[in-house]
C-alpha cells in the first residue's frame, strides 16, 4: 500500500483544496485527513459517518477538596503552575505528567484519562475516509495523527485499496513529525511568496530528517513567478521532485465554497487543468 | 497591554496583521513572533539581531553507577520517555515534557538533569520596534516550552503584538493564555469558517475578549460575518483581495510601506481594540472573576 501525505509548512497554500481535487481523480483510493487541529477536508468530502469512537490519551489531574490539607507540595513540585492558590487544577495548564498525582501525601489528588477528541471511519462519493475532531485546547495530536493514519490503512486493507491520501498539518511540529513515518512519499504543496518558501524549506528538512521522498507543487504561481523558480531551483538542489505548479484561480475558493472539488465546479478551469497535470505525474512517481 | 493575533486556518494574514499593526504604532512596542515551527515575521520586519539565545528543556541522565534498576522513574512517567531496558535505563530524551517526575522519584539519587536544545530565541529591532521570536529546531516535536519561553520577553507597559501560530491546541494556547486581547484572523470560506468557530471555542475557554478580521475579504461568501454578528463579536477589520496586496505581501514587503493608506486603518484597529478593552473589565478583575467562576 502507498500513503501520499500532503503537508505545507505554511499553512493556507491550497493542501486541503488540493488533495479534494486528487480524491476526484484518483481510482481507489482512501482519505485520511490527518490535520486534526483544524480538519476541513469532511467540509470537501461531506461524509457518512459510519463508525465514531473516543479518542482517550493523556490525563489530568484533580484535586478532591476533602481530602486536601493545602500542604501545597504539588504546587511547588507542578512545572505548570497548573495548581491555584486555592488548590484547583487549571485542566488547560495540566501536562498530564501526575508529578503531583504520584507525590501527594494525602492521596487527595485523582488522576482520571482524558477524552480528548473523536474520530470517525466514513463513506465518501470519492470512497472511504478516516478523519477526526481534537478537542479545542487538547494536547495529545500527534498520537491521533499516529491513530488516524493507521485506521486509514487497516480501512484501506479491508476494502482491498492500494493508496492512501492524507492531508497533513501545518508546520513542523508533533503532528506533522507523526504524520510523515512511513509515508510513502510526501508533497509539499507551496506558493510563491517569501513565507512560502522559508516554511517549506523547513519543512523540507524535516521531510529528509525522515527520509521520506519528497515533491514540491507551486500553487498560486503566477503570483510571483521569480519566487516559484527560487522555489524549483531549491527544490532541485536538494534533490526533491518539481511537481508542476498552479496559478492563482479564484476558482478554488468557489468550489470550496459549494462544497466541491474544482474537478467537480470546472473541470476546463485553469486551476483544475493543473491539478489534472500534476495528478498525472504524481500517480507516475508513485507507481500507480 | 498584549494583543494575540491568532486563528484557526493557516494562511489567513495573522503575519500581516501583526507586522503592520506594530510598525504602525508608535511608542514602546514589541513584537513576539510565536508561531516557533514556522516564523515568518521577521521575514518582513528585517531586525537586526543583536541577542541569540539557545533554549534548552531538562531532560534526565541515569548514573548507572548509583541506579538499582527499581523502575520507579519509568512508573511515574507517562510520556514512556524513560523505560528500564534488560540491565540499563534508556531516557528518551525527545519524549521528554521536562516535568521532573524521575528525578524526584528515584530513591538512589541517580537521576540528573541535562538539556535537550528545543530551538534559539533571537532577539533584534527595527526602528525602535523591539522584535523577538523564537526557532523551533527542525525534527524537535514541542513548541510550547519554546513559545513560552518566547513570552517571557514580553514587558509590563509595553504593548506586546504576538503573533500566534494556526491551529487551536496546545501551541495556539500557549500564545494567547494571559493576552488582554486575541484577534483573530479569518477568511470569508468555508474553511475560514469553520477553523473561526474552533478558535473562537479556544478564545472562550481562556475568556479574553475577542475581535475579527476579515482577510480577502471579497471572495468568499457571507457566513463568517453572520457567524460574528450573531456572537456579538466585533469585525475590526476587512481587507479585500487585492493583486497588489498579494504581490507586495510574496516579495516580503510590509503593507503599509507599499500603501501608506493602510497606516490609519491599523492605528483605527489599535483604536477600536483599546475602546473594547475599555469597556472591559480589566485583566486582573477578570482573572478574578474566572477565579470566582472556578469556585
Amino acid at each position: 500500500m502507498k500513503e501520499l501525505i500532503v503537508i505545507s509548512g505554511k499553512g493556507g497554500t491550497g493542501k486541503t483544496s488540493l488533495l479534494a481535487a486528487f480524491a476526484s481523480l484518483a481510482k481507489g483510493m482512501v482519505l485520511c485527513d490527518a490535520d486534526v487541529d483544524a480538519a476541513d477536508l469532511h467540509l470537501i468530502m461531506d461524509p457518512r459517518i459510519v463508525e465514531r469512537h473516543d479518542f482517550e490519551s493523556g490525563h489530568t489531574a484533580v484535586i478532591n477538596p476533602d481530602m486536601c490539607t493545602q500542604c501545597g507540595l504539588c504546587q511547588v513540585m507542578c512545572k505548570w503552575n497548573a495548581i491555584s492558590e486555592a488548590f484547583i487544577v487549571d485542566p488547560i495548564a495540566c501536562e498530564g505528567c501526575g508529578v503531583c498525582y504520584y507525590f501527594c501525601p494525602e492521596k487527595a489528588i485523582a488522576f482520571p484519562q482524558d477524552t480528548c477528541g473523536e474520530w470517525f471511519l466514513s463513506d465518501t462519493r470519492f470512497g472511504p475516509m478516516a478523519h477526526a475532531r481534537l478537542g479545542i485546547a487538547e494536547e495529545n495530536s500527534g498520537k491521533l495523527v499516529s491513530l488516524i493514519r493507521r485506521q486509514g490503512k487497516l480501512l484501506a486493507e479491508k476494502k482491498n485499496l492500494d493508496l492512501l491520501l492524507t492531508d497533513g498539518p501545518p508546520g513542523i511540529g508533533c503532528p506533522v513529525i507523526a504524520s510523515l513515518g512511513g509515508a510513502t512519499a510526501a508533497l509539499i504543496v507551496t506558493e510563491p511568496t517569501i513565507s512560502g518558501r522559508h516554511d517549506m524549506e523547513r519543512v523540507a528538512e524535516l521531510v529528509a530528517f525522515f527520509r521520506v521522498p519528497a515533491m514540491v507543487c507551486v500553487n498560486k504561481y503566477d503570483l510571483n513567478p521569480e519566487m516559484g523558480q527560487a522555489i524549483e531551483a531549491y527544490t532541485k538542489e536538494k534533490n526533491m521532485t518539481v511537481l508542476g505548479s498552479i496559478p492563482f484561480d479564484p476558482v478554488f475558493t468557489k468550489a470550496m465554497v459549494q462544497g466541491k472539488t474544482v474537478i467537480e465546479y470546472d473541470p476546463h478551469s485553469d486551476g483544475a487543468l493543473a491539478v489534472k497535470n500534476i495528478w498525472e505525474d504524481l500517480a507516475r512517481h508513485l507507481g500507480l | 497591554m498584549i494583543i494575540s493575533i491568532a486563528s484557526g486556518k493557516g494562511g489567513t494574514g495573522k503575519t500581516t496583521i501583526a507586522t503592520n499593526l506594530a510598525v504602525s504604532l508608535g511608542g514602546d512596542v514589541q513584537l513576539l513572533d510565536c508561531d516557533v515551527e514556522e516564523p515568518n515575521a521577521y521575514l518582513f520586519i528585517r531586525p537586526e539581531i543583536h541577542e541569540t539565545v539557545v533554549i534548552n528543556t531538562p531532560v534526565p541522565e541515569v548514573d548507572m553507577k548509583k541506579c538499582n534498576l527499581c523502575g520507579k522513574c519509568q512508573d511515574i512517567c507517562q510520556f514512556k520517555a524513560i523505560v528500564i531496558m534488560s540491565k540499563t535505563v534508556l531516557p528518551f530524551s525527545e519524549l521528554c515534557h521536562s516535568c521532573g517526575g524521575c528525578m524526584r522519584v528515584c530513591p538512589e539519587n541517580a537521576i540528573t538533569e541535562t538539556g535537550r536544545e528545543i530551538g534559539v530565541i533571537e532577539r533584534g529591532s527595527r526602528n525602535g520596534l523591539e522584535f523577538v521570536h523564537g526557532k523551533l529546531r527542525v525534527g524537535e516535536a514541542m513548541s510550547p516550552p519554546l513559545i513560552r519561553k518566547v513570552r517571557e520577553y514580553a514587558r509590563p507597559g509595553a504593548m506586546t503584538i504576538i503573533d500566534a501560530p494556526p491551529g487551536t491546541s496546545c501551541p495556539v494556547i500557549a500564545a494567547m493564555k494571559g493576552a488582554d486581547f486575541v484577534l483573530l484572523v479569518t477568511e470569508p470560506t468555508p474553511f475560514g469558517m469553520h477553523d473561526l468557530k474552533l478558535a473562537v471555542g479556544a478564545v472562550k475557554i481562556l475568556n479574553i475578549p475577542c475581535g475579527l478580521v476579515i482577510s480577502r475579504s471579497d471572495m468568499g461568501d457571507d457566513r463568517v460575518r453572520e457567524y460574528a454578528e450573531g456572537l456579538r463579536m466585533p469585525i475590526l477589520m476587512e481587507i479585500p483581495f487585492d493583486r497588489k496586496i498579494a504581490e507586495a505581501y510574496s516579495r516580503g514587503e510590509m503593507l503599509v510601506k507599499v500603501m501608506p493608506e493602510w497606516k490609519e486603518r491599523f492605528l483605527n484597529l489599535h483604536h477600536r481594540i483599546a475602546e473594547i478593552l475599555s469597556q472591559t473589565p480589566t485583566q486582573n478583575n477578570h482573572q478574578e472573576s474566572r477565579k470566582r467562576d472556578v469556585l
